[in-house]
């Protein structure tokens, strides 16, 4: 095994870790830092449900190498609750009734937080667009989509 | 070294076996045999009802069609996956993601051969299951190999690629009808013969294609039927449960048959289904199953509402161009647990705390499909304080929570959801009569109403419950804190309803098609939380369009090797695929249930496929009685048929 030492950012904490360079940011996200709240679902970038947000974009951590997030700042779903409270956008899958298993919903909170962040307004046919490369086999993405659109309201 | 050596002279010879992928293949004469002396059948079963052939000389006329079904997997988003270690005083604890942890512990006992009580289970959150996960897979092996390392923990977790073909799958299956029907469009008679095809180990084996047998002569009023089933072994992946359970391949070819019939018939499909149907009182002659509500009826006249039927009807002259706009609907039925074929028990556990709040403990398993909450709202309910003073434990322990068979069948609702009602009603009737030792005031005066002990006859405030709790607890002469530990055996089942009424659109170039309506209306008796019911129905549809459109697992014929097991390559509905799916209850009033409630889970997955199918047909005039609807099977049709 060939280990390479990074730091980086994770939900607002510095890191120092030595990692397998083989390993992806799914594994060390999980395995090290014990942040479970990230999915895993097929392990080839299919699913999205292991979906992170590196320096503020989208990406599934299976297929993004734990040695290219040196220096970055991660955001996973356990940043999300803050003080007591849930974001808009956990707050919103919450009310819409957007959550069955929950297996998926970390992967599309974290899109939908990335949406949310950009500023930008996105009709309904964007944020279909834009939440596709997440699965879900229990809600048949209704609600989901109702509460993308009520998170990334005014 | 020595060993190196020896292995190059070892020549190995393989005869190379034919894969065994189809219920012809299985079936064939001088076939190989996957299980010796099997003639590769798991079982055959048949049942009569009423004379067949006395019935079908009645008939004016006769019709028979055959369709077929493919092999689909659940695809929950977690994996199946367990560990197991053992403690200290060394028995076995297995953390599952599992649909029957109770099962499952006794499956483990036996494949151990150690005393079932020696296993624990343990039932976390589950990623989903829909069936796949009302089985055993994983969990004995890792069981088994904690034991051979000295305890110490053992996890295996299927990747996608092995959940698809080493865990469940939905059985294909074949079927022929032969229905007689008299002028008038009266259904007289039906024969349904079905083959199933299952993997190389049996799972649920024949008991998926006998529930279709079962269930689909509730739908329609007829003197006779005759059913035959058989289920094979080939080298497919196992088949087992999934959502339905053999039901939404019956209603496919059921409902698809029927469509056929009516306009064979030149009837209108809609007043040709409401002429058959059973009605309300309908009594099942072979197991006694009783419809005493049927609001069938009014969900179709619901649906046909909602998708704007006849104004359509009316409208839509003869089209040429290349997209085509068709109608159609499908109707299913479906019971609530397995009662009685099989027993249906379930257990609940309450215990007051000194704040008047309480413990809840089920047996029955929470995967998403939100059991807890309704098992929570309704002991809030029937003891008479808010929702928020239920606690519940959520995770499965069989060390800790009471028996209950699991996730399974729509059942949990009805069967444990009785469990939860009387445990509650014991807790409330407890109360009472403690507060006639506080008060002198007899407990059939009075009533539990938001957390306050009040007079039943005008309301007015006497105390509050957690005083009387607290005085459970405490009171010298008295103390007996109020707990309820119950177990419902159900004697009854109970027939949900629904029908699905979709208009797509279809390009003949493409063979695509675009659902551009579709609406679900189901009789599953009381809804008891709107939006949770709701989802079900949002999840079961969206399931339903991937079996109509798009789902399918291929193997390759010549090495029986999976070629699309993964989500790349099997095609799982995403957002951009997704009509918006329009939802309706007609709310009848069961009276065998804890809260008038009926099935909810499976059935939104029923009748989508047929009903998609008939809209294709009512675009095109082309019959495809075969699943899925996928474009290249369509453009490759429309070819045949001249129309491209």
């Amino acid at each position: 095994m060939i280990a390479k030492k990074i730091s980086c950012s994770v939900n607002g904490r510095k890191v120092a870790l030595e990692v397998d360079v083989r390993a992806s940011l799914l594994d060390i996200l999980r395995d090290s830092l014990h942040l479970t709240g990230v999915k895993k679902g097929c392990s080839v970038g299919e699913c999205g449900a292991c979906t992170v947000l590196i320096d503020g974009e989208p990406y599934d951590s299976c297929i993004y190498l734990a040695v290219w997030a040196d220096g970055k700042d991660i955001n996973t779903i356990e940043g999300e609750y803050k003080e007591g409270k849930l974001s808009k956008v956990q707050q919103a899958f919450v009310d819409e009734g957007a959550v069955q298993c929950g297996f998926c919903t970390p992967g599309f909170i974290m899109s939908t937080t990335a949406m949310a962040q950009s500023g930008r307004k996105f009709t309904r046919e964007e944020i279909k667009r834009e939440l596709s490369g997440h699965m879900c086999r229990c809600t048949g993405y209704q609600n989901i989509i109702k509460a993308a659109q009520k998170a990334l309201e005014d | 070294l020595t060993a190196v050596k020896a292995l190059r002279l070892i020549e190995v010879e393989y005869e190379q076996y034919e894969p065994i992928l189809t219920a012809e293949a299985a079936l064939r004469e001088g076939a190989i045999e996957i299980h010796e002396g099997t003639k590769n059948i798991i079982a055959q079963s048949e049942y009569h009802l009423g004379d067949l052939h006395e019935a079908l000389a009645q008939a004016d006329e006769i019709f028979e069609d055959e369709f077929s079904t493919s092999t689909v997997q659940p695809c929950a988003l977690e994996n199946h996956s367990a560990y197991a270690y053992m403690d200290g005083s060394g028995r076995i604890v297995v953390c599952t993601s599992t649909q029957i942890p109770h099962i499952c512990r006794r499956v483990v006992g036996q494949a151990l051969g150690i005393p079932w009580g020696r296993v624990r289970v343990i039932k976390p959150f589950v990623g989903g299951g829909f069936g796949s996960k009302q089985d055993v897979v994983v969990e004995p092996l890792v069981a088994f190999l904690t034991t051979v390392v000295g305890g110490r923990p053992v996890k295996l977790a299927f990747t996608r690629e092995e959940t698809f073909v080493a865990s469940r799958v939905r059985h294909a299956i074949y079927f022929k009808f032969k229905t007689g029907v008299k002028k008038d469009g009266a259904i007289v008679a039906s024969a349904l013969k079905a083959v199933s095809v299952n993997g190389g180990y049996a799972s649920h084996g024949h008991a998926i294609v006998d529930n279709s047998g079962e269930k689909f002569r509730h739908l329609y009023d007829q003197q006779a039927i005759k059913f035959e089933a058989t289920t094979v072994y080939t080298n497919m992946p196992s088949a087992g449960a999934m959502r339905g359970y053999g039901i939404p391949q019956v209603m496919f070819a059921l409902d698809c048959h029927m469509e056929d019939i009516a306009r064979a018939l030149q009837m209108d499909p809609l007043l040709f289904r409401l002429k058959n149907l059973n009605k309300e009182g309908y009594t099942d002659t072979l197991l006694g199953i009783v419809a005493h509500t049927n609001g069938l009826p009014e969900c179709i006249a619901r649906g046909r509402q909602l998708i704007r039927w006849d104004e359509k009807k009316a409208v839509r002259r003869r089209q040429t161009g290349s997209k085509r706009r068709g109608l159609g609907m499908a109707c299913f039925c479906y019971t609530a647990g397995t009662y009685p074929l099989n027993l249906e028990i379930a257990g609940a556990r309450i215990v007051m705390n000194q704040d008047g709040s309480v413990q809840l403990q089920v047996g029955a398993v929470e995967m998403g499909q939100g059991s807890d909450t309704v098992f929570s709202q309704m002991a809030a309910e029937t003891i008479g304080i808010p929702v928020d003073m239920v606690h519940l434990i959520s995770e499965q322990d069989t060390e800790i929570t009471p028996f209950d068979t699991g996730a399974y069948a729509s059942r949990q609702t009805y069967i444990s959801g009785m469990a939860v009602k009387k445990a509650a009603a014991e807790i409330k009737d407890k109360v009472l009569r403690h507060c006639r030792v506080m008060t002198d005031i007899p407990p059939q005066d009075l009533d539990i109403v938001d957390a306050w002990i009040v007079y039943q006859h005008n309301g007015a405030r006497i105390m509050p419950l957690a005083e009387v709790a607290l005085d459970g607890y405490y009171n010298l002469a008295h103390a007996a804190p109020f707990t309820a530990d119950v177990t419902n055996s159900a004697g009854t089942n109970a027939l949900s309803y629904g029908c699905t009424f979709t208009e797509v659109e279809v390009d003949l170039a493409t063979g695509k098609v675009e659902v551009l309506e579709i609406y679900n209306v189901h009789d599953s008796g009381k809804i008891i939380n709107p939006q949770l019911a709701e989802g079900q129905v949002h999840g079961g549809v969206s399931m339903g369009l991937g079996y109509a459109l798009y789902e399918q697992m291929i193997f390759d014929p010549g090495t029986g090797k999976p070629l699309n097991n993964n989500f790349l390559d099997y095609k799982l509905i995403t957002t951009m695929d997704t009509p918006e799916i329009g939802v309706g209850f007609v709310e009848t009033d069961e009276p065998t249930a804890p809260y008038g409630n009926k099935s909810m889970g499976e059935p939104p997955v029923m009748s989508p496929a047929p009903a998609i199918r008939n809209a294709i047909l009512d675009a095109t005039g082309i019959k495809f009685n075969e699943l899925p609807m996928n474009p290249h099977r369509l453009f490759e049709r429309f070819k045949a048929e001249g129309l491209i």
